[in-house]
């Protein structure tokens, strides 16, 4: 802090940008960042470097006398490993699924609540609860509303003819990916809604006048105005989501665990499962940096499309 | 009572320089006006003296003292901001009184000078009230007894007056001037209405593009600008600028009109009001293009052929019409004379 | 836009029928967690699927509350979210501060350092954690998971944090120093008073956010008497996955502290989406 009096700097020297204000001025924002910065390097940024190192590490903690320097070892077995590969392809279904129905339904909200009507406020805060409820929470209820004998979701899938009988889905490999899907979508609606909203809200109203002084439709208002204003932010909203999509095992661990059969295994709720069921961190650090890799890929990819979007 | 000299002053942020070789004195109990276009560092220059920026090379000394290093808090300087920098949580006395509740004088000694600024800006009734609910004019009273309050060896002021409207502004200068002769403190004023450099300064500090181009009082500037910035920046209207070249027994306009002059001119340049109207084959051909009648005065538009746009005040009415031939005579003596670089240069009459 | 006053009388009933829908397919949930909670035991498999229960008790919770660990749970999960708010409010106030008022050198290097922080998979932290941890002798123990709780909360609560600040003028911290305040004395007085609403958003926000985490105290926890409430309630799952009745009410309580935090932070839900970008 500059706590100087002004009596010993009373020497009429010429200042330079090396006087004691400006190093404090300089000092200053450290200090107020250092805690964050501190705490990030040694709770995120460390561990993520143990965390790849360990990927070239035999290392299981019920196995303590075989831990050491494997080389890629972990990485070859992560080849041959068939559940490594459904993870891979279920990551993929999972997160463009997710993304897509949650975006739809978004953008559909969205306009909707884009437009004033009575009681706003209230439809507002209870359309965006879901954003609030616990992830646990939501796969808990959402895997008991698929439960035939508790829940109802069954029996109305039986009744309109989506299934044959009233069963739970999550217990055929075949469809069972749905079930989290649906509570993701559930989960995140609310995210794509109010962001969209925000950004539909950044729109001047002034140009859906001139529109419709110029005789424009409410669909040619959207295509002509709507679209082309929010395509680059939604495209970057999208992408970004997806990441954090990808990343997100919470729904499917609690619903299904990843079975049944591996049809619900994503690669970050089988780095989960391998860290915490069998203890091999080894491993689960060799699948994290694939997903890592993947995630990069994919990010290099976004920054490519954003650099393109961001021109207009 | 302050006196400040900022000797060499040089400011830049990271690689570009947006001040240069500022040396100025400023006298115990002047009144400075700092003028000059959007952008050329009048802003950055008042708050270096105020503190708030660090100064990158050069000094800056009040009362003697060198201030460099020295935070604004000691510096006992009071500040006007353009955006009024009320604080919006506090009531008017209590941002009146502000400055005296931060040095811990207790609630009865600060209400005497709190209620002394109301009164004399005529915020009585609103002490209790929130900056939110005042108006526009009321806010800027608000920042100024803020100051007062504060009673500091100077007073900056950046561009208080430009977020109120044309008459409350006119109101607020005279109320400003006011201020100043009866605190008779150091002022700094920034600000990029000319009018208003002219209406209230002792000396006026015209700045472009982080230098300064001339320090003087307003006739100083008036009657003799330094420069062809100057001499356009200051005075209303604009002074009119034609290009000239020389010629044998001194300057020509480009429609062969012969001027007297120092050859080196290449433009001379002459404010309406010294420009009369002729009959046609007098002085200057021109064609009258509009005329702006304002009651007092008329400003006559006219296109010299050949030449361009000149403007000529005339006093009263004239009973010319647009489409008109005139003869436009200047006064010689107000005639001024700009080299190549723009720098003015001695002419005939002085 | 005005364009609903001159749609046609249907476009307006569609309207509300869609936005009626997306009530009904928000609360549709929360309503049967509730439902089922407040059905006597006897009632679950005759009542089960059906819209309303036909009795109504409280017996469920009585038994969740009083017959069960959870009161624990729920007290060590106040005091993991309460304990992570706060101490991630407190260090991304500052940090969102030093961004909002001060351009320096690296400062776009330790942004990238939070964005980075923000992109990775979590998970891959995971083991590393763990093992730095169990070397730390703190397993089990509230304060390991208040402590990285905090770090991963930090990046995003920071951005938060500093589009509060961004949204003070700066004129005002200056118009306090020119009144005598050093810098301390400026934030405290001026800034602190109108970032109250910010910062009590982001408390909500991180609250919201340590709630809810599961895999860490999984991970880290795995005592009985620290279990937060999410671990407490997939044992309770595991363990007594027949009573249907009292793990719903389990879940409704869950629910209520999330319920409370969202009325709080409601009005801030687009700025804290917005700044947070990548944060669900
Ligand atoms: N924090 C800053 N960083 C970089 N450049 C700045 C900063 N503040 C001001 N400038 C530049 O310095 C110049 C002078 O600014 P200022 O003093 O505000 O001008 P004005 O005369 O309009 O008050 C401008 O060109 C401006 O762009
Ligand atoms: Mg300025």
């Amino acid at each position: 802090m500059t706590t100087l009096s002004g009596n010993d700097t009373a020497s009429g020297i010429p200042r330079t940008r090396f006087g004691r204000a400006y190093l404090a001025y300089a000092v200053e924002p450290w200090l107020y960042l250092s805690p964050a910065i501190l705490l990030l390097i040694f709770v995120m940024l460390i561990p993520l470097g143990i965390g790849i190192s360990y990927s070239v590490q035999s290392i299981n903690l019920l196995r303590p006398f075989e831990t050491g320097y494997v080389g890629l070892e972990n990485f070859e077995a992560l080849g041959e490993d068939a559940r490594f590969w459904t993870a891979l392809v279920n990551t993929f279904w999972w997160t463009f699924g997710s993304v897509t129905l949650q975006f739809f339904l978004g953008l559909g909200l969205a306009l909707l609540l884009s437009r004033p009507f009575h009681g706003k406020r209230i439809v507002q805060a209870l359309v965006f609860l879901p954003w609030a409820v616990p992830t646990f929470l939501i796969a808990l209820t959402f895997s008991w509303l698929l439960n035939p004998v508790i829940g109802p979701l069954p029996h109305w899938g039986a009744a309109v003819g989506l299934l044959e009988e009233p069963y739970n889905i999550l217990s055929d490999p075949g469809t069972a990916m749905w079930g989290p899907i649906l509570a993701n979508v559930w989960y995140g609606v609310p995210f794509f809604a109010i962001t969209l909203l925000a950004a539909l809200q950044s729109i001047p109203g002034e140009l859906y006048e001139a529109a419709e002084i110029d005789g424009a439709s409410a669909w040619q208002c959207f295509t002509k105005i709507t679209l082309p204003f929010l395509g680059p932010m939604i495209a970057i909203t999208i992408m970004l989501r997806a990441i954090w999509i990808a990343n997100f095992a919470d729904l499917i661990y609690v619903m299904t665990g990843g079975g049944p059969a591996n049809s619900t295994q994503i690669l970050s709720s089988y780095i989960f499962t391998t860290a915490f069921r069998r203890l091999d961190f080894g491993y689960a650090s060799a699948i994290a940096v694939a997903l890592l890799g993947v995630l990069l890929v994919y990010a290099v990819i976004l920054l490519f499309v954003r650099a393109r979007l961001v021109k207009f | 009572m302050a006196e400040m000299e900022l000797r060499d002053v040089r400011k830049s942020y990271g690689g570009t320089e947006v001040l240069r070789n500022i040396d100025l004195r400023i006298g115990d109990g002047e009144f400075v006006v700092l003028v000059g276009p959007s952008g050329c560092g009048k802003s950055t220059l008042l708050r270096m003296i105020a503190g708030l920026e660090s100064i990158t090379g050069g000094a800056l000394l009040i009362d003697g003292a060198e201030m460099t290093d020295v935070p604004p808090r000691a510096r006992d300087i009071a500040m006007v901001f353009q955006s009024y920098a009320l604080y919006p949580h506090m009531s008017v006395a209590r941002n009146m009184g502000f400055s005296m509740e931060i040095r811990r004088r207790p609630e009865t000694e600060r209400r005497g000078p709190v209620d002394a600024a109301a009164r004399t800006l005529g915020l009585g009734s609103f002490l209790d009230r929130l900056p939110r609910a005042l108006s526009g004019g009321q806010r800027q009273r608000v920042a100024m007894g803020r100051a007062i309050v504060r009673d500091p060896k100077a007073f900056l002021f950046d561009e208080p007056l430009s977020n109120l409207d044309a008459a409350l502004r006119a109101e607020m200068r005279l109320e400003i001037a006011r201020l100043h002769q009866r605190l008779g403190t150091t002022m700094v004023y920034v600000t990029h209405d000319q009018v208003e450099a002219m209406t209230l300064a002792d000396r006026i500090v015209v700045l472009n593009g982080g230098d300064i181009q001339q320090v003087g009082t307003p006739i100083e500037l008036y009657e003799r600008p330094a420069n062809r910035f100057v001499a356009t920046f200051i005075g209303s209207p604009t002074m009119n600028v034609l290009e000239v070249a020389p010629s044998r027994d001194g300057l020509r306009l480009a429609d062969g009109t012969p001027l007297p002059g120092p050859g080196t001119a290449r433009h001379i340049g002459i404010r309406p009001e010294h420009i009369a109207l002729a009959k046609p084959g007098e002085g200057i051909a021109a064609t009258v293009e509009v005329i702006e009648r304002l009651g007092s005065d008329s400003n006559v538009h006219c296109e010299i052929p050949g030449v361009g746009p000149i403007l000529a005040r005339i006093r009263g009415n004239p009973d010319i019409r647009p489409g008109a031939s005139v003869g436009l005579v200047p006064e010689k003596d107000h005639l001024h004379y700009f080299d190549a670089s723009g720098t003015a240069l001695p002419g005939m009459a002085m | 836009m005005a364009a609903l006053r001159r749609t046609p009388p249907l476009a307006v009933v569609g309207t509300y029928l869609a936005i009626l829908a997306y009530v009904a397919f928000a609360l549709f949930p929360l309503y049967w967690l509730l439902k089922i909670a407040l059905t006597p035991e006897r009632l679950i498999y005759s009542d089960g699927t059906a819209l309303w229960p036909s009795a109504l008790t409280l017996e469920n919770f009585r038994a969740v509350l009083f017959a069960t660990d959870f009161l624990a749970y729920f007290r060590n999960s106040v005091i993991v979210s309460l304990g992570t708010a706060a101490a991630t409010a407190l260090i991304a106030a500052a940090a969102g501060y030093a961004f909002s008022r001060f351009a320096f050198r690296g400062k776009r290097l330790v942004i990238a350092l939070m964005l980075v922080t923000q992109m990775f998979p979590l998970l891959m932290i995971i083991a590393p954690i763990y093992k730095i941890v169990a070397a730390l002798g703190l397993l089990n123990s509230l304060t390991s998971l208040i402590i990285v709780y905090t770090a991963f909360n930090i990046p995003f609560a920071t951005f938060l944090m500093q589009s509060f600040f961004d949204g003070i003028p700066k004129d005002l911290e200056e118009a306090a120093m020119m009144d005598g305040c050093t810098r301390l004395q400026a934030l405290r007085k001026v800034i602190l008073p109108l970032t109250l609403p910010g910062l009590g958003a982001t408390l909500g926000f991180v609250f919201t956010a340590a709630w809810s985490e599961l895999f860490f105290a999984l991970m880290l926890i795995r005592s009985d008497d620290t279990m937060t409430f999410p671990v407490g309630l997939l044992s309770f799952v595991s363990k007594f996955s027949v009573d249907w009745g009292q793990m719903m009410a389990a879940g409704v309580l869950a629910l209520v502290p999330s319920c409370l935090f969202f009325a709080f932070i409601q009005r801030y839900l687009v700025q804290g989406l917005t700044s947070g970008a990548v944060k669900g």
